[in-house]
């Protein structure tokens, strides 16, 4: 169905024409990232991956 | 009141407020999980053809986008987050439906739920439990958010099942990574209304059950 195809991209396009203000704003006014904070976020992410991987192997 | 007397009061006051947003958000999100678990069932109930799924999700977002920051200070709002997850959950309604015509959808659908289910409730108990500040992740959240957009859009006319399974498994970290943003903001103050914080929330929920629905799918090979 081809006219739901352009409705994807035009919902796409959209996204992408709200994400951009927020982009700006928070690349330019978040903290600095300090020691140790990086790695607090890369900790739990790692546990998401693991459970994802856990999960896969569960449905297989 | 001394200066010292002062800051003290205003940290209490903030801790109450900051206190006061994280419970009124967590109650709202389950009242609109709630709701959109019974608009699914309505919508499998009734047959909803898969497109409706598109169509819902491109009605939220525009409510999400031109409506509810209008009204998300006035108690309107709540019938408007309301409106949203309602519709989000009658599009899920027919992608369920889709999934429960395979041999092992039951399973998938079930796995995913746990697993978004233990994703956000460990993810919001290391937010709250360390009590850091993640607003740093902000530029980095959107610009992934970005490429994955990008990605999407290529992908409708690419069809590659591998650039749908990268794009589901970006979806799913960024999500994550959203959620450990949006609760540490709602702890440090940093979001003050529990409407725009329970659909920020939300919507990640939302993002990764699908994705993990998808990503199940097609790696249980059926």
């Amino acid at each position: 169905m081809d006219w739901m195809k352009i409705l994807a991209v035009v919902a796409g396009i959209m996204m992408l024409f709200v994400l951009w203000p927020a982009y700006k704003h928070w690349s330019a006014s978040s903290p600095k990232a300090e020691k140790g904070d990086w790695q607090a976020v890369l900790l739990p992410l790692a546990a998401v991956v693991g459970l994802v991987v856990l999960l896969i192997m569960s449905v297989r | 009141m001394n200066r010292y007397e002062n800051v003290l009061a205003d940290s209490d006051s903030q801790v109450v407020s900051s206190n006061k947003v994280l419970k009124n958000t967590y109650l709202l999100l389950s009242a609109t999980l709630g709701f959109s678990a019974l608009m699914a069932m309505v919508s499998m109930a009734i047959g909803a053809p898969p497109m409706a799924y598109l169509v819902a999700v491109i009605a939220a977002m525009v409510l999400g986008i031109f409506v509810l920051p209008r009204t998300a200070n006035s108690t309107s709002g709540i019938g408007v987050i309301f409106l949203i997850t309602g519709l989000l959950g009658f599009g899920l309604g027919s992608v369920l439906t889709m999934y429960l015509s395979l041999p092992n959808g039951p399973q998938i659908i079930g796995t995913a739920f746990a697993g978004t289910g233990i994703i956000f409730l460990g993810l919001s108990g290391y937010a709250l439990s360390s009590k850091r500040d993640f607003s740093f992740m902000g530029g980095f959240l959107f610009a992934g958010m970005m490429v994955v957009v990008l990605a999407m859009i290529g992908n409708i006319f690419l069809q590659m099942p591998a650039l749908s399974l990268a794009v589901s498994a970006g979806i799913i970290l960024l999500m994550s990574g959203f959620i450990l943003f949006d609760t540490s903001r709602i702890v440090n103050g940093g979001e003050t209304n529990y409407i725009m914080a329970t659909y920020g929330l939300y919507l990640s929920i939302f993002n990764i059950f699908i994705s993990l629905l998808q990503i199940l799918g097609i790696m249980s090979d059926e």
